[in-house]
């Protein structure tokens, strides 16, 4: 069975969602679209308050050459344009707050065409119009992915159906219900790549989908890989070396070894971008966790806060002790429920306080367990004991910043030592020095 | 809705615990301890409570002076009781346990700053502490098992199993036959005693039975202890016992002599894979468990003692840093510099 070295087998806790059929969220009354949900330079507001938009109306343009423009998710009223606490990273970004008219009316751009003439930049194009990001979680432009570099030669398109995280059912249930639609996407994913070398991977717990990705790839000539259930299959590097053998250098990138990889979300959403000229500006996303009543998958309006979802799923259960963006590996936990979905929320977790990772933490015993759980070959313990001696300079040369804080190593570690909290800390500094 | 926590990721983390862990190997330990006392009556009984008792006691009493959070529910200090009364004789004063107890503890940990601190094995310091400072009681308060005598065999009474091995001409004396007398040991019978543990030798190490059951234990369940340090450890004592040569008359039951007379079983599942003081890479471990094998057979073959677990492991903990700083894993991606 294909795999990567280290990784760990966290409890999967799908069954509580993986079976239920993506449900539409009533429109929300009141969007707030945050000008940052993607790595990159933030989007531009080109809307004041008052303006009237449509569904899929451009509210703000690509803020540089990294970046992405952002759609109206509902139709309405321009409410405000304001500054508020970024709901994921701290500190503050342009928001902009649309109130519905209930009409969910499209905007005109929105329509069918024909998509057999276009060229591989028509179709990057198209994506990078409609704002897409990469649906995983890391939110990285997807048009950008698409033009690499001359000497970057890209031979292989990979697609991440792993769904690796635990409790998280979305990616699960896209693979499931719009089999054809994801490989379309896919199809034109790969010609504005130029390749024909397509895989999808697909984590072997969910032979369902892989069934329905086989169905439907098989006309375009796909390979669907079956992969071990294993945390993080999902991560860019370990889903390469999974499906290919390549390695992707330290310090490197996909496109260093030849690959592209997308979602398996994205692709479904190129899809909607190429053919309709469809603006991203929705996502399914799974609501789970102990501390929710009906966990279900939603497809949800971008900017919806998070309390309309819970909500929708029976309201809390329990006593809540977090709230997590994302899954409960990578996710991460916010102050309070008013905060917006983005596009690249691929689940909303409620941990209860039985659930939650206790907080207490003690010395380390050098168990190393971390070591055989890391999958990027680094040795976790050292690190923690460098960066404890603030030897920032050590850390850096055994690598840390080659750590994808997938936290393995903590969720390992019987100490209960917040390792990746340590390692994160400790790229900042290093990130710091650089600039001096 | 309650207060939420906002914490870096990850939200959930594996069962188990440090705690978890320590008791697991205070359980793998019963069945060996279980044995002490059948084979030594209740001055086993006495010797192991004791050295855990003050363990237990000077660990707590430590942290509570220096204003230091007390852990010692979470039982490594029973642990190192236990380990070091398992290395007593049978017949040592009841006060050795308790100031062995104290040194370990005291001394060797919570000096370096407790728990996953202290570079060396607590317990095998004490030992080694213990054999310079009163090497009457350490290296001759032997005593005769249940249902057996101190060697294995029924004429000698004075030198336990490896004793026999090493000082083979001294027992027997100038007159004697030195080497029919090590035909004698050499037999499946001894073997067999050797194993069962109805022997003379340190409280916890004469049965390798007991101790193999407990070691598995921890291997089978959960894998607490990596098996490469015991497997890599006893291979070693093993390969070098056949190669090197040596008081040689029967060689396979030769061989296990070697492995199951003496602390080998106690030390490579017991103290060896303490994961404080052993490397915490797979290649350093094995790198560990050889060296501890080489300087167990050299040791026992040409050293001044006739057994030398104890000083090998204490001498590889030492190395431990070193060795885990030249075995890091493979870095993937790991980018080869051009050579210039």
């Amino acid at each position: 069975m294909l795999t990567f070295r280290g990784g760990v087998h966290p409890k999967e806790a799908k069954s509580g969602t993986e079976h239920k059929p993506v449900e539409a969220l009533p429109l929300p009354e009141r969007v707030v679209v945050p000008m940052s949900q993607h790595i990159g330079a933030p989007s531009k507001p080109v809307v004041s308050k008052g303006d009237e938009v449509r569904t899929g109306t451009l509210i703000a343009e690509m803020g540089g050459r990294v970046s992405v423009p952002c759609h109206a998710p509902v139709s309405g009223k321009v409410a405000d344009v304001v500054e508020m606490p970024h709901p994921l990273s701290g500190g503050t970004v342009k928001a902009v707050i649309i109130d519905s008219d209930g009409n969910d009316t499209p905007d005109d751009n929105i329509k069918e065409r024909p998509t057999d003439r276009l060229s591989p930049a028509d179709i990057v194009e198209a994506i990078r119009d409609a704002g897409i990001v990469g649906m995983g979680g890391a939110g990285f432009p997807t048009f950008f992915k698409l033009t690499p570099p001359k000497d970057k030669p890209i031979d292989s398109l990979i697609i991440n159906g792993c769904e690796c995280e635990p409790y998280l059912t979305s990616d699960h249930r896209v693979m499931l219900e719009q089999p054809d639609e994801a490989i379309e996407g896919t199809g034109y994913l790969a010609r504005a790549l130029g390749v024909t070398d397509v895989t999808i991977g697909i984590e072997d717990n969910k032979p369902d989908a892989a069934r329905a990705m086989t169905e439907a790839a098989r006309e375009a000539g796909f390979r669907v890989h079956s992969l071990r259930t294993k945390y993080p299959q999902g991560a860019e590097k370990q889903l390469i070396k999974a499906c290919t053998g390549r390695e992707v250098p330290s310090g490197g990138l996909p496109m260093d070894v030849g690959c592209v990889v997308q979602n398996i979300g994205t692709a479904a959403a190129a899809r909607d971008a190429v053919r309709f000229q469809r603006p991203l500006f929705e996502r399914v996303t799974t609501v789970t966790g102990p501390g929710i009543a009906e966990p279900r998958n939603l497809r949800v309006r971008v900017g919806t806060p998070v309390k309309s979802l819970i909500d929708a799923c029976g309201g809390y259960h329990g006593e809540t002790a977090k709230l997590i963006m994302g899954g409960p590996m990578m996710g991460i936990a916010v102050p309070d429920d008013a905060v917006p979905v983005l596009k690249t929320t691929s689940g909303v977790l409620v941990l209860d306080r039985r659930s939650a990772a206790e907080l207490e933490d003690r010395d380390c015993i050098r168990c190393g367990r971390c070591i055989k759980a890391c999958p990027m070959g680094l040795a976790p313990q050292r690190l923690y004991m460098h960066i404890l001696g603030r030897r920032f300079d050590e850390a850096e040369k055994e690598h840390v910043t080659d750590c994808i804080e997938c936290g393995c190593c903590a969720w390992v570690c019987p100490a209960k030592i917040r390792l990746v909290h340590h390692f994160k800390f400790a790229k900042s500094e290093i990130a710091a020095l650089r600039k001096k | 809705m309650s207060q939420l926590t906002v914490t870096a990721s990850p939200h959930v983390r594996a069962p188990g615990s440090v705690k978890r862990v320590m008791w697991a190997v205070v359980i793998a330990m019963l069945p060996a301890f279980a044995g002490s006392v059948w084979f030594f009556g209740w001055r086993a009984l006495m010797l192991v409570g004791l050295a855990i008792a003050s363990a237990v006691l000077f660990d707590g009493l430590f942290q509570k002076m220096f204003g230091r959070k007390v852990t010692v529910t979470d039982g490594s200090a029973v642990i190192t009781g236990m380990l070091l009364a398992f290395n007593l004789p049978p017949g040592v004063p009841w006060w050795i346990p308790v100031v062995g107890s104290a040194f370990a503890v005291i001394v060797v940990k919570q000096f370096f700053g407790g728990l996953g601190h202290n570079f060396v094995n607590p317990a095998l310091a004490a030992r080694a502490f213990l054999v310079v400072s009163w090497p009457g009681h350490m290296t001759a308060m032997w005593l005769a098992p249940r249902g057996g005598t101190l060697s294995g065999l029924d004429a000698v009474t004075t030198a336990t199993p490896l004793g026999v091995l090493k000082n083979a001409a001294e027992i027997v004396g100038p007159s004697g036959d030195a080497a029919g007398f090590l035909a004698q040991a050499q037999s499946w019978p001894v073997v067999g005693k050797l194993f069962l543990g109805n022997v003379g030798g340190c409280l916890g190490e004469t049965s390798a039975l007991l101790l193999i059951i407990g070691g598995l234990l921890l291997i089978l369940f959960h894998g607490i202890i990596d098996w490469r340090i015991p497997a890599g450890y006893i291979g070693t004592v093993l390969v070098l016992s056949l190669i090197l040569p040596g008081p040689k008359h029967d060689l396979l039951p030769y061989l296990l002599y070697h492995v199951f007379g003496g602390g080998l079983m106690l030390g490579a599942f017991f103290m060896a894979t303490d994961y404080v003081t052993s490397p915490i890479t797979t290649k350093g471990r094995w790198i560990f468990a050889v060296g501890c094998g080489v300087l167990t057979v050299v040791i026992r073959l040409w050293g001044g003692y006739p057994e030398g677990v104890s000083y090998s492991i204490l001498l590889m903990n030492v190395a431990t840093p070193l060795i885990d700083r030249f075995t890091r894993p493979r870095l993937f991606g790991r980018v080869k510099k051009a050579r210039a």
